[in-house]
């Protein structure tokens, strides 16, 4: 196990698990993101660039700020919070190590896993490309498809409602036409 | 152990750590970060198979979490969207306060 390895799985596991155990919602989505940008390293560091890439783009940069940006808009950001566990809160943890125990162990007892020597695979980004426009257009689409729908489903949902907008009498859009 | 057991074994612990944080903690974006965290295991088995597994030419596994990221940014908006929303309903962001399911 390299340096690089331990330094990066330390990372990725030790921003996760502030994630999850921080009492304050910022400090937790700053957490996230730590941990995200030792994902992008671990995928970097295994010679799959197009994706350590996309996930620094994606993660660190797009879902940590949205999930600020909701922490912001639910006013949850100043105060640390008081009861943050559910009162059963062991049998979640007891599920998770049971989960844990489960895969580490298939993991580890695995014959199929014990290794042969790979030659280092190189996924080029021209291949990558070549492959999206052929193999996987249609994939391609529909995704292209729902982040679209997504898109529209989110500002929707995120709107205030109409009977909400219609019933206020101080509606801001109408006191600037006054 | 073999790199391939090293990496199933940090993914593990990332989908154990983001289940606990999911079924413990109260507040509802912190549920959301470790569905987030239990999806981001999901990516790194498909990258550690791809780099170890027998065929790495064939890029299968590149695709699938190329796929799965752009699913997952869809997911991490809907979800917060309906999070904002809850939270203009109930003036809360906490699971156990929002019981009912008619206002």
């Amino acid at each position: 196990m390299s340096v690089t390895l331990c330094i990066l799985a330390i990372l990725i596991l030790g921003g996760a698990g502030a994630a999850m155990a921080l009492p304050r919602l910022i400090h937790c989505a700053l957490a996230l993101a730590l941990s995200m940008a030792g994902l992008a390293g671990l995928y970097l560091q295994m010679n799959a660039q197009f994706v350590g890439f996309a996930q620094a783009l994606v993660y660190i940069g797009a879902v940590a700020i949205l999930i600020v940006f909701a922490i912001l808009l639910t006013g949850g950001e100043g105060t640390a919070e008081v009861g943050r566990f559910y009162g059963s809160w062991r049998m979640g943890v007891g599920i998770a190590l049971g989960v844990l125990g489960v895969l580490g162990l298939a993991v580890l007892s695995s014959r199929a896993l014990a290794g042969q020597a790979v030659p280092v695979p190189e996924a080029q980004v021209r291949e990558i490309g070549d492959l999206l426009m052929t193999d996987y257009v249609l994939a391609l689409e529909v995704i292209g498809l729902l982040l679209t729908a997504a898109l529209l489903g989110a500002v929707i949902l995120a709107m205030p409602s109409a009977s909400a907008r219609t019933g206020s009498a101080t509606h801001p859009a109408k006191d600037q036409d006054a | 152990m073999t790199p391939l057991q090293i990496c199933l074994l940090i993914s593990s612990l990332l989908f154990a750590i983001g289940l606990a944080g999911a079924l413990t903690r109260r507040n509802a974006i912190i549920v959301l970060m470790g569905i987030e965290l239990m999806l981001n295991a999901g990516n790194l088995n498909f990258i550690a198979f791809w780099r170890f597994g027998p065929n790495p030419e064939a890029l299968t596994g590149i695709m699938f979490v190329i796929f799965s990221i752009g699913i997952a940014a869809a997911e991490a908006a809907v979800g917060l969207a309906l999070i904002i929303a809850l939270y203009r309903h109930y003036k809360t962001t906490d699971l156990d306060q929002i019981n009912s399911m008619k206002g």
